[in-house]
């Protein structure tokens, strides 16, 4: 392999990565306030997708639709909270996953009663649509873009998690809820901004991810979703530090290991549960270990 | 843990309590209901009957013995779709003719002993269930190393990675085309016979001291081990059994629609499963038998919403998918509002029926 191939690949492995990792930021922190596996959470992606598509339909300007695309998200990811997960807050635990089973399932049929099945292309807008070239390199301007977004978006958070009221109140509830709650906190408010913001990060990624795979279909964010989430899992899940490093890890990983065996493309999407059980086999906690939310 | 005590307390309640001999009696007479009911369909029943009624036998194989690591040992396992899947390909593999098998695999040729091999239905079905055992006994080690949601992402990784390797491995499992015009060998008696078979054994195991362990594993791994109980063999022994029959369910199943393709074993397989054993009731065997017999009879009566529906003057034309949109509102509904499912953790027991009969019989006579 050429230089120009591996630093091409390893170019295209961290943009994967950084899709992956806002996406596993999402999980990792509903997971680490509701303890639960949120398994609609990459369908998240889709909304966000087909809501882009609607946008660029009537405004046909990025700069608007985009964020509307990631406003509306975010407030699916309350309604679903306040649906699907709200009632059962005593519930088993088993039973919030069933739940959440049963809002993947719905938000899947649901886009594809009403959108079918037929893949959309996405509108890509010409700001990330360019290709720049860096000597014998082409790289597409959105594989450089993605995680420059990711980082931004993530120090973000860190300003909202760390150095905000509503930020302390997050991390007091991942910790013990009832003493949270019995410190004056409405913790359903705590728990309706978790899923916003981990929504809104979901929708970002979901919309790079279309913009890099401009297919849309009403099950596009099942795979996706799931290698976030064993994104989550390898960073340590509960911590959000640890969900960036997880995500871009598997990219760079999957992308990469690929790259230099390439007769073991086809074996791609088990990959990511490879490295996933290898590392729970030496660290049973993720990389990052389990501090609880962060 | 708690059944076995409901049971105790039932025989206490319901006066003259049944004797050990009567309820053999009963277990025989309802044996032979359910063999009559069966031989019934199977003359004069329709082929979609049959076909559905083998779909529930088939199902109710596996939420028993998937509800056996996960309802009595409490382990959120999510890999059962790679049991069947190794299942359904063992035996779909040795009950092919070699023949057909040629014909089958067009890209790359089947490995040597494979290709010639042809074994009877029933053989290749103990095949189906110990391939599937021994896979379960490899990934054993790396999955009990971790607990809880760990362990969940594990097992549904390894049944993920099972699936690629169906699709990958050309030259066993014929790739992304599959197997094609097996023998529908699969009836009735096959698949009841199984799926009796299997409610019995694990049910005599929940009740046995190694089903006692289990249950104290459940509500408490520590405690169990300071009572010395070893919790790896325990969760190795209930993973090996369900791992055994979700297999032979695996094989029964190939040879019931006669074609396999790696895309039948997906995750939704196991979410299936687990909604099933969930609404059921997690941890009870009647739970998971409800919950089977409702979801392969529910699956087929929503068939009604596709169709177009005449209300009046309008007609409301079908819309396809809509089955799968109303499906899970009903699941998300029962699970908001009967968060324990059906049976609870509670069995069925003749002494349960006798209550319930003589509530409403006795109410005037006994205090």
């Amino acid at each position: 392999m050429t230089n120009t191939i591996f630093l091409q690949q390893l170019v295209n492995g961290v943009s994967v990565g950084s899709l992956y990792a806002l996406v596993a930021i999402g999980y990792t922190m509903v997971y680490g306030i509701l303890r639960l596996i949120n398994f609609a959470h990459g369908d998240l992606l889709m909304v966000a997708a087909y809501a882009a598509i609607f946008g660029m339909g009537i405004f046909s300007n990025s700069w608007i639709a985009f964020p509307l695309a990631i406003i509306i998200t975010g407030c699916i990811g309350i309604l679903l909270d306040r649906t699907a997960y709200k009632p059962l807050r005593n519930a088993p635990r088993i039973s919030l996953l069933i739940s959440a089973i049963g809002a993947s399932f719905l938000l899947e049929n649901l886009f594809l009663v009403i959108f079918g099945g037929v893949p959309k292309p996405f509108p890509r807008p010409d700001f990330f649509a360019s290709v720049i070239d860096i000597g014998a390199l082409r790289i597409p301007v959105l594989t450089i873009y993605a995680p420059i977004i990711t980082i931004l978006l993530f120090l973000g958070l860190l300003y909202i998690v760390y150095r905000t009221k509503a930020g302390k109140a997050m991390r007091a509830a991942s910790r013990d809820f009832e003493t949270t709650r019995l410190m004056g906190i409405n913790l359903d408010r705590i728990i309706a901004l978790t899923f916003l913001l981990g929504s809104c990060l979901a929708a970002a990624g979901g919309i790079m991810w279309a913009m890099k795979y401009p297919q849309v279909n009403p099950f596009m964010g099942i795979f996706p979703g799931i290698k976030a989430f064993v994104a989550a899992v390898l960073g340590g899940i509960g911590n959000i530090t640890g969900a960036l490093v997880g995500g871009f890890l598997l990219g760079l990983g999957e992308i990469m290991i690929v790259a230099l065996m390439p007769e073991l493309a086809q074996y791609r999407d088990a990959l990511a549960f490879v490295i996933l059980i290898l590392v729970l086999l030496f660290r049973p906690r993720g990389i990052m270990g389990e501090t609880i939310v962060e | 843990m708690s059944s076995d005590f409901q049971e105790q307390s039932g025989a206490v309640q319901v006066r003259g309590g049944l004797t050990h001999r009567q309820k053999t009696l009963l277990n025989v007479a309802a044996l032979l209901c359910c063999l009559g009911i069966l031989a019934l369909f199977s003359r004069y029943g329709s082929e979609y009957h049959v076909r559905i009624l083998n779909n529930m036998a088939i199902f109710i194989t596996l939420a028993v013995s998937y509800n056996l690591v996960n309802g009595v040992c409490g382990i959120l396992h999510l890999g059962p779709n790679a049991f069947v899947a190794i299942g359904a390909y063992t035996s779909a593999l040795l009950t092919l003719s070699p023949s057909e098998k040629q014909i089958n695999f067009i890209i790359n040729d089947l490995i040597w002993p494979l290709s010639i091999v042809q074994v009877p239905f029933a053989l290749s079905l103990v095949a189906a269930g110990i391939m599937a055992a021994l896979f379960a006994f490899i990934i054993s080690f790396p999955v009990f190393r971790v607990r809880g949601d760990y362990l969940a992402i594990v097992t549904f990784g390894f049944g993920e990675v099972v699936r690629v390797l169906c699709n990958a491995a050309q030259s066993i499992t014929n790739g992304p085309l599959g197997l094609k015009n097996l023998e529908p060998y699969t009836n009735l008696w096959w698949s009841w016979g199984i799926a009796i078979l299997t409610i019995v054994s694990i049910t005599k195991l929940i009740n046995s001291s190694y089903g006692r362990a289990m249950k104290a594993i459940r509500e408490d791994e520590t405690a169990a081990r300071a009572m010395g109980i070893d919790p790896f063999r325990q969760l190795l022994l209930a993973f090996l059994i369900s791992a055994f029959f979700s297999g032979i369910a695996g094989g029964l199943l190939a040879h019931l629609i006669t074609t396999i393709s790696p895309t039948l074993f997906m995750f939704t397989l196991t979410f299936n499963l687990l909604i099933i054993i969930v609404v059921g009731g997690l941890g009870s065997t009647t739970g998971a038998v409800i919950g089977a017999i409702l979801f392969a009879w529910g699956g087929e009566a929503l068939r009604i919403v596709e169709n177009p529906m005449d209300i009046g003057i309008i007609t409301i034309p079908g819309i396809p998918g809509m089955r799968m949109v109303v499906f899970s509102l009903i699941l998300m509904l029962v699970i908001i509002f009967a968060g324990h499912g059906i049976f609870g953790r509670n069995e069925f027991s003749w002494e349960m029926l006798a209550r319930i009969c003589l509530r409403g019989g006795k109410r005037v006579g006994s205090p």
